[in-house]
């Protein structure tokens, strides 16, 4: 397969970036985009020429690193999966395929697809863990928690931070990233303690880093890797109106 | 009241805030639908005239007017606060962008469709409002002019375009109401799109049967 390829290019920080296009040639419907974006760079490369930066790292769909735009989609056209999990054979031999970096007041570009995402870090600091001596190895089952409210906890855990919900909202918000944060932790026994002050203070730091705020349109369910629900954004609002009147 | 104000200066509080206030709005949508239904008694106008006088004089619906202009400002205000925030938070747009993909268009057109319906409002009030409150004396009665008002083709026109849009801000703001308010759940889901469909679809079609059945009356059925 053959492509030609949109690429954002962009020096650093505080250079303005620009479109150009590459061609990628001799592409097999098995590789995955980043595979397809290595060959381009390995070509470029050859020919002395400065690679494409982006992010990657496990190249499973696990670890968040690998956002990008593709082809007008976070993570470009397919459903339930991160960029490195999407395969050529979903586009057609030709295509013009677009790639941008996420876009967002929040995520500044730092090289060509490259954004930094630390604004995730800082919610997390503001209030998305638990303050509690671990100490050691808890017995398993020590604590009871129903089969149905471990899943709907795990659902929400399964979050990778990949920022594909600030980039597909129109309004660049972080909501689901928030409220699946603050659901996994409120729905478990664990997560009591600091439930209150937890939703307030990881809330206020999303308005802080200048993420907007949410519209339900529920582009960001839709286009999330690990298919996180909406339902958690409506938990969250819960969780802050109780905490905010309580 | 620092608690309010806190509320207020959170995202979600605003959002809150935009819910609460939008779905008062929706609850005076079935008042003023109702009354209006009063314009289809074959009487010339007298109902329409005495159900209309009353709601200009009865100290308890002037108390309500107060809480509904306080509810339009405060929904349009916020709902304007949030729309310029969001726009900052995404100061560099895409290239190629398929929302189409991943969201419905009532969704994504909430701002634009609410500024419409607020121009409408403004000269739907211009057009009853104003003259039978403030200049009663100089001014036909009520009925007479909503037959004036919808002899024109260009008003009605203009009347269902807009109530086009009221059901498409509608379509996205009911159910969303209740998603910023936390209510979602297998339970709720259903009840809530099924009451949204009487806001979205039945009310908007509910007054837009005014206008052509005074446009038809007039231009076709001979006014008695």
């Amino acid at each position: 397969m053959n492509f030609t390829l949109k690429v954002w290019r962009q020096k650093n920080r505080n250079s303005e970036g620009r479109f150009e296009s590459y061609t990628a040639t001799n592409i097999t419907p098995d590789m995955s985009f980043l595979e397809m974006l290595d060959a381009v760079n390995h070509d470029l490369v050859e020919k002395n020429q400065e690679p494409i930066a982006f992010d990657h790292d496990c190249r499973e769909g696990i670890c968040g690193s690998c956002g990008m735009f593709i082809k007008g989609r976070a993570h470009g056209p397919q459903k339930g999966g991160a960029a490195c999990q999407l395969h050529m054979r979903s586009f057609v031999d030709g295509d013009l395929i677009t790639v941008e970096p996420f876009r967002a007041q929040a995520f500044p570009v730092i090289k060509d697809l490259i954004i930094d995402r630390t604004a995730f870090d800082r919610i997390m600091q503001a209030g998305g863990f638990v303050s509690v001596n671990t100490g050691g190895v808890p017995d398993a089952n020590a604590i009871p928690i129903p089969k149905t409210i471990a899943d709907e906890a795990f659902s929400a855990a399964a979050c990778i931070g990949c920022g594909a919900c600030v980039a597909a909202c129109k309004n660049a918000s972080a909501s689901l990233f928030v409220a699946a944060k603050v659901s996994q932790l409120a729905l478990l026994p664990q997560g009591q303690q600091e439930r209150k002050e937890r939703v307030e203070a990881m809330l206020a730091q999303m308005d802080k880093e200048g993420f907007g705020s949410c519209s339900n349109t529920y582009a960001c369910e839709a286009e999330c890797p690990k298919e996180i629900s909406v339902s958690n954004i409506a938990r969250m609002n819960r969780e802050y109106l109780k905490a905010a009147l309580g | 009241m620092g608690t309010f104000t806190n509320i207020y200066r959170s995202s979600v509080g605003k959002k809150f805030i935009v819910g609460l206030t939008g779905l008062f709005l929706c609850t005076f949508l079935v008042e003023h639908l109702a009354g209006n239904f009063l314009l289809f008694v074959n009487d010339g106008g007298a109902a329409f005239n005495e159900y209309s006088e009353t709601m200009s004089h009865n100290i308890f619906i002037r108390t309500v007017e107060i809480v509904l202009f306080l509810a339009f400002f405060f929904h349009i205000l916020t709902a304007t606060i949030l729309w310029w925030r969001n726009r900052k938070a995404r100061p560099k747009n895409y290239t190629q962008n398929h929302k189409s993909a991943n969201s419905e268009l009532a969704s994504r057109i909430s701002f634009l469709s609410g500024s419409i319906v607020f121009i409408f409002l403004v000269i739907h009030l211009r057009t009853f409002f104003v003259p039978s409150r403030f200049f009663p004396s100089e001014n036909p009665s009520m009925y007479d002019l909503v037959v004036f008002a919808f002899s024109s083709t260009w008003y009605c026109l203009f009347y269902l375009a807009a109530l086009v849009l009221l059901g498409y801000h509608l379509r996205h703001g009911f159910q969303s109401a209740f998603q910023t308010f936390g209510i979602r759940g297998k339970k709720y889901q259903s009840l809530v799109e099924w009451i949204g469909v009487i806001f979205w679809l039945l009310i908007p079609l509910g007054f837009a049967s005014m206008p052509i059945y005074f446009l038809w009356t007039t231009h076709f059925g001979g006014m008695n």
